[in-house]
């Protein structure tokens, strides 16, 4: 009898401290998805800047500049899912490195101050986004891990935890970013 | 930066004449100290035979033994310190100057305990404190400064007496770092891994009540060699961006001591647990020998080659 009870006490510590670890990643995943969306918020506010400054050197790119634009309009909405955050997320990643490619043509932009200023934040915005992407991804993949693995999956599967969606990590996010590759023309 | 083979001719060329006095100040050493041994030995074995032919296996033979060893430490240090602070003077510090102007070199100033201690390497506290090897100045922009460091802390035995034991031995180097951050991470070897496999050692990790999170970074082979605590999961990935991952990565590879590195108040501290000072010349070998020439300037170089290894010299968009 009280070898039972003993075998179900662990039990229930058993259960209560993968339902709690469960919880932990849960609620990790969540909080770094917030701080992502932080960022990212920083990002939307700089684009109308950048676009108004380079749009009158820019002629033949009018519809990258009216893609950014519309873009950043459809990632501001509110009710997005997470997934749909991502997907836009990285639409507007490249388009913004498509402007920078283009802006390499101009020397008249690369020479203009404000838009100098908008690069520069806008790069380390950039690098703040790919170190909340990266942190997101590995904490999505803990809870992936947990999710998985027996035995937690068992708890996971009562729980009905799901799987999410993974940013994209580019070639490019493995690199430092820095002025002298930017603007090594000037 | 000058290249090593550089600094190997500026070593043959420039200070030669220096080399050539110290390493005749060396032989003298040498004899005399081969002179001191000899005759310790025999003393050592006279006294030995009679304690044991007397007494047998007594307590008294195991003091001899530390008695002997204290007196030839004392010794020891005596015959070589004029010559330790001889060639750091004379071939340490015109090296330094080599490498850059900018550093300045002092053989008995280190770097503060208060920096040491707000690198959070390592969580004991300190009761003794001490360095010596000081170099200090900018590199490329960067203010960096490093030194020998031996910091204790004191433990008492079932006897209650006092012992002092090693917390940390080796080069403490500080510099600014390239970005700017307000969170604290924690670079540190991934010892309980290596040695109690993933599970285990992964467990214990992630269960150490004295540093702040761990941080699963997205690097497989910074993983296996390291593990990160941190506070902010997303400033940790900022700082600990790929290049710089690989970077520790390969400066790892080049030298076979352990690294400890934390990021705190916008500055990089790592420190190089040597186990001995850096700058203190061999007796026992000739400033002659190639090998151990540029043993010294590796040494030397490996340090001061941080800002260029680290890239701390580049300045990031955050920091203009």
């Amino acid at each position: 009898m009280q070898i039972s009870l003993i075998v179900l006490a662990v039990c229930a510590v058993a259960v209560i401290l993968m339902y709690n670890s469960l919880i932990g990643k849960k609620n990790q995943a969540d909080n770094i998805f917030a701080s992502v969306d932080a960022i990212l918020k920083k990002r939307f506010d700089l684009i109308p800047n950048l676009v108004a400054s380079v749009e009158k050197y820019m002629d033949h790119e009018k519809d990258i500049l009216r893609k950014v634009t519309q873009l950043r309009a459809q990632a501001m909405q509110s009710g997005l899912s997470d997934e749909e955050k991502i997907s836009l997320d990285s639409q507007l990643t490249d388009a913004l490195k498509s402007i920078n490619i283009a802006m390499e043509a101009y020397p008249d932009i690369k020479a203009n101050q404000n838009v100098i200023h908008l690069q520069q934040s806008l790069n380390e915005i950039e690098e703040q986004i790919s170190a909340a992407r990266r942190a997101y991804n590995q904490s999505v993949t803990d809870l992936h891990n947990a999710i998985e693995m027996f035995p937690t999956n068992i708890i996971a599967n009562f729980m009905g935890m799901e799987h999410r969606t993974l940013f994209v990590i580019g070639s490019k996010e493995r690199e430092n970013i820095n002025i002298s590759t930017m603007f090594k023309n000037q | 930066m000058k290249s090593t083979s550089e600094l190997t001719d500026f070593y043959y060329k420039e200070l030669y004449p220096s080399i050539l006095e110290l390493e005749k100040q060396r032989k003298a050493i040498l004899s005399k100290l081969e002179a001191y041994g000899f005759a310790g030995i025999v003393v050592f074995i006279i006294l030995a035979l009679f304690i044991i032919r007397n007494f047998g296996f007594h307590s008294m033979f195991f003091v001899l033994v530390i008695i002997t060893m204290a007196i030839s430490t004392v010794i020891y240090n005596f015959l070589t310190s004029g010559y330790n602070n001889e060639f750091k003077e004379r071939i340490i510090s015109p090296i330094i100057n080599a490498i850059n102007q900018n550093l300045n070199y002092s053989q008995d100033f280190f770097v503060s305990q208060f920096l040491f201690e707000r690198s959070d390497l390592f969580t004991h506290s300190i009761d003794r404190y001490k360095g010596n090897d000081h170099v200090k100045g900018i590199i490329d922009g960067v203010d960096i400064e490093f030194s020998n460091i031996h910091a204790q802390y004191k433990t008492r035995d079932s006897k209650g007496r006092e012992h002092y034991q090693t917390l940390f031995h080796g080069i403490f180097f500080v510099a600014k770092f390239n970005k700017n951050f307000r969170s604290k991470i924690v670079v540190l070897p991934d010892v309980a891994q290596k040695t109690l496999g993933s599970f285990i050692g992964g467990w214990l990790q992630s269960n150490n009540f004295s540093r702040d999170k761990m941080i699963k970074m997205d690097s497989p082979e910074f993983e296996k060699q390291f593990v990160v605590y941190g506070n902010d999961p997303i400033e940790t990935n900022y700082i600990l961006s790929h290049s710089i991952m690989q970077r520790i990565l390969d400066f790892q590879k080049k030298i076979s001591y352990p690294i400890f590195i934390s990021f705190v108040h916008n500055y990089i501290h790592i420190a190089i647990d040597t186990k001995k000072d850096l700058f203190m010349p061999n007796i026992f070998k000739s400033l002659l020998d190639f090998n151990q020439t540029a043993n010294y300037i590796n040494s030397i170089r490996n340090v001061i080659l941080l800002v260029e290894e680290l890239k701390l010299n580049e300045k990031l968009w955050g920091k203009i």
